[in-house]
């Protein structure tokens, strides 16, 4: 990577995934207790129905991208603006437990010190 | 022969059950909030008093409600409850009789036969011996039941029955030991001095043929109070607890009291009342549609009772409320399962001696609302003023059938309405309390109270069952909360809806949160009787089923929803209806997904059959023009 910034080729901070500095013990937590997690394709059909997202950018789908890259911080802003009404998981095409996935995704936060509201 | 050392046991565990009761009733009440008190003891010294006695009888001791539902099993409980304590009853009266004195101390009555060894030979004696006989062959037919349903649940019709724990087998056995006990004790005694009736006097002749019998009875008697001290004395450990603690709840639910969110005394009494009949077990569907058998209302209680983490099975549960229905006990299980979700995670506590006969009872903190804003973001909206909102809910925004249809049917009655969510709306707040997420709900509650209570509405209708049940409950509004179904009823009756009959079958679902949840069932089913012919199903009113999309359950996978929609649309479609008709958009959502029958809300059903008025009718149908006269000149 050093090597070829030489050349005048760089990468991007916000384009930069660190999966040796990210932290995927929130996204495995989930995945041991709803096995479901792993089912998800990241379609969109979550977000399309989303109440929430009628009022603001919160999307579903960008939470499960960002929790299985680990990337926490973003997810643990806005997961709370959920409000569990269980569209997500009636549209979904894969059966993920959407509902569980985001009550245990509050847990782990709540579980995680580093991470705690 | 007034005395003998062998009935020590019996009085020491009879004293101790006695003193214990006492102490601990007088825990629970002073568990209980003010107004509860209060009401106990309005109930105590009123009319209650009466209603309590009487359903002590029929439940307690007759176990009406188990003999409703299945025969063989309320017959067990029957004559083990009713038969011990007519054995109690008569027992007392002939010692009081045919005993030295009168006024004896309880164990004459109950060892009777021990220190009257002659009784029961000649004349009404012979009588009442005859009839104490029958007593016991009654206990011991309902014993043998329930030793074989240990065994083998189906011999009483039970598809499942509970397991148990090391302390619940221990009291089970002294319970079980109890009555043969008796038996052969008075059957050796009967036999060594040619008293008893038909079954101790008969049984005692035989066995005194080849055995020495006076000397026989005196262990037997031994044994007969050894297992009534150790049952009395386990009995506050295990599930028999339900014995004392049930004639409370009987005398605190006649006096009014009720669970509603307090996690208090009631609740603790409630959770001890539950005999784990296993009733809720058979009623549920997540057993016999999902096969999941181990966290229904029972195994919860039972959680509860031994400071157990209950979070999972508090949370695996459709929250339908047919176990609340056919429980015989009448403990609210989902309410009790709600206070549970809102504790969250209870780390499992060890408790010694003490402690387990005396336990702490649980409070969960209320609920606060003063907090961090979760839902600060929802926009300040000015709802427009009229009297009636249309309410339709997020469901009802999946399922847009039902809401064009409302719409369609509002502005054919000609009523002005305003329809608060049409561009989407926030939640009603029930799906968070679901989770047990009762402060973020509450901030939804406030905001949609705002919004109706600007709008100035005198009535609020709603698509969702979901959401008619958290306006009713949870909501302090000051407006007439309807349902579609009750609102679409009134517009018929009232003459402001024109609907021609369809002819066609109709089978109708009750949504759990309507039916169970909200005591709505007659309605839907006569707005559904003026436009299509319904249909009789097995699964009416209270027995209805659920769909399995039920938001109340968090744990289950897809393919579990899958059995439980598929059994319940297969019972609900026996007798091949054109529709099958629900009023829940989230049921609709869910049966429209696994059955070839057309699944359809009863707001669509009724839109269908609105008779347009001749001029409004469309003029470019090729027919109509066709009827208008050609004028020639």
């Amino acid at each position: 990577m050093t090597d070829m910034g030489k050349f005048g080729f760089t990468i991007l901070k916000e384009r930069h995934i660190d999966y040796d500095a990210n932290d995927k013990s929130i996204a495995e937590f989930i995945a041991e207790n709803e096995p479901s997690f792993r089912l998800c394709i990241e379609c969109g059909c979550c977000s399309a129905t989303c109440t929430t997202g009628t009022f603001t950018k919160f999307s579903l789908r960008e939470l499960q991208i960002f929790l299985k890259r680990g990337e926490n911080d973003y997810v643990r802003e806005n997961i709370s603006k959920c409000m569990l009404c269980g569209k997500c998981t009636l549209v979904c095409p894969r059966g993920v437990n959407t509902r569980n996935v985001i009550t245990l995704a509050k847990t782990a936060f709540q579980k995680t010190e580093k991470y705690a509201v | 022969m007034q005395f003998d050392p062998f009935v020590i046991p019996f009085n020491i565990g009879l004293y101790f059950i006695l003193i214990y009761a006492v102490a601990r009733s007088v825990i629970w009440y002073m568990g209980l909030s003010r107004p509860d008190k209060l009401r106990l003891q309005r109930g105590f010294f009123g009319r209650a008093f009466g209603h309590s006695l009487k359903e002590i009888f029929l439940e307690s001791l007759i176990h009406r409600k188990i003999l409703k539902s299945n025969l063989r099993l309320g017959y067990m409980h029957m004559s083990l409850a009713f038969g011990w304590f007519l054995l109690i009853f008569f027992g007392t009266i002939e010692a009081d009789f045919f005993g030295a004195k009168h006024l004896n101390a309880p164990y004459k009555a109950i060892f009777f036969k021990f220190f009257n060894p002659e009784h029961g030979s000649t004349g009404f004696e012979s009588l009442f011996a005859f009839w104490m006989d029958l007593i016991l062959a009654f206990i011991l037919s309902g014993l043998i039941l329930a030793v074989i349903k240990r065994f083998s649940s189906k011999v009483v019709g039970m598809k499942k029955t509970t397991k148990l724990r090391l302390l619940d087998k221990i009291a089970l056995i002294s319970l079980w030991l109890i009555f043969p006990s008796r038996l052969l004790a008075e059957s050796f005694t009967g036999g060594a001095y040619g008293s008893g009736s038909f079954l101790t006097g008969s049984l005692g002749t035989l066995l005194a043929s080849f055995l020495p019998a006076r000397e026989l009875a005196y262990p037997f008697w031994w044994l007969y109070s050894l297992s009534l001290g150790a049952f009395f004395i386990l009995l506050p450990l295990t599930r028999y607890m339900h014995i004392p603690t049930e004639l409370f709840l009987i005398f605190a639910r006649n006096s009014g009291i009720r669970t509603g969110d307090q996690s208090g005394a009631f609740k603790e009494i409630q959770t001890y009342s539950c005999s784990s009949c296993g009733i809720c077990i058979d009623a549920c569907q997540l057993n016999f549609s999902a096969g999941i058998t181990n966290i229904q209302g029972v195994y919860l209680l039972k959680g509860l009772r031994n400071h157990e983490n209950v979070h999972d099975i508090a949370y695996n549960c459709l929250m339908c409320g047919r176990c609340d229905q056919q429980c015989p006990v009448g403990i609210e299980l989902t309410p009790i399962r709600m206070i549970s979700r809102r504790a969250g995670e209870t780390p499992p506590v060890k408790l010694n001696i003490l402690e387990r006969y005396f336990p702490d009872i649980q409070h969960v903190t209320a609920i606060k609302t003063n907090g961090v804003a979760t839902f600060s973001w929802l926009p300040k909206v000015k709802p427009g003023k009229a009297e009636i909102l249309y309410f339709a809910g997020c469901m009802s925004h999946l399922t847009p059938g039902i809401k064009k249809s409302m719409v369609n049917i509002l502005d054919a009655s000609g009523i002005k309405y305003n329809f608060i969510d049409a561009n989407g709306g926030a939640c009603c707040g029930r799906p968070l309390m679901l989770a047990g997420q009762d402060k973020e709900a509450r901030e939804l509650i406030n905001y949609n109270s705002e919004l109706i209570w600007k709008s100035g509405a005198k009535t609020l209708v709603t698509s969702c069952p979901i959401c008619y049940k958290v306006f009713n409950e949870s909501y302090y509004l000051n407006v007439e909360v309807l349902h579609h179904s009750q609102f679409i009823k009134m517009l018929i009756e009232k003459g402001n809806l024109k609907l021609k009959f369809m002819p066609k079958t109709v089978a109708y679902h009750t949504p759990c949160d309507l039916g169970r949840g909200s005591g709505v069932y007659d309605e839907p089913k006569e707005v559904l009787s003026y436009v299509a012919q319904l249909q009789k199903t097995a699964c009416e009113d209270e027995n209805s089923l659920c769909c399995g999309g039920s938001l109340g359950n968090l744990k289950i996978s897809h393919s579990e929803r899958k059995s439980i929609a598929l059994d319940a649309a297969k019972e609900l479609t026996k007798d091949n209806p054109d529709i099958l008709a629900t009023s829940c958009p989230l049921c609709k959502k869910t049966f429209a997904a696994i059955t070839n029958t057309r699944v359809a809300d009863i707001a669509e059903i009724v839109s269908e059959a609105i008779v347009v008025p001749s001029s409004q009718e469309k003029k470019s149908d090729l027919t109509l023009r066709r009827k208008i006269p050609v004028k020639v000149f």
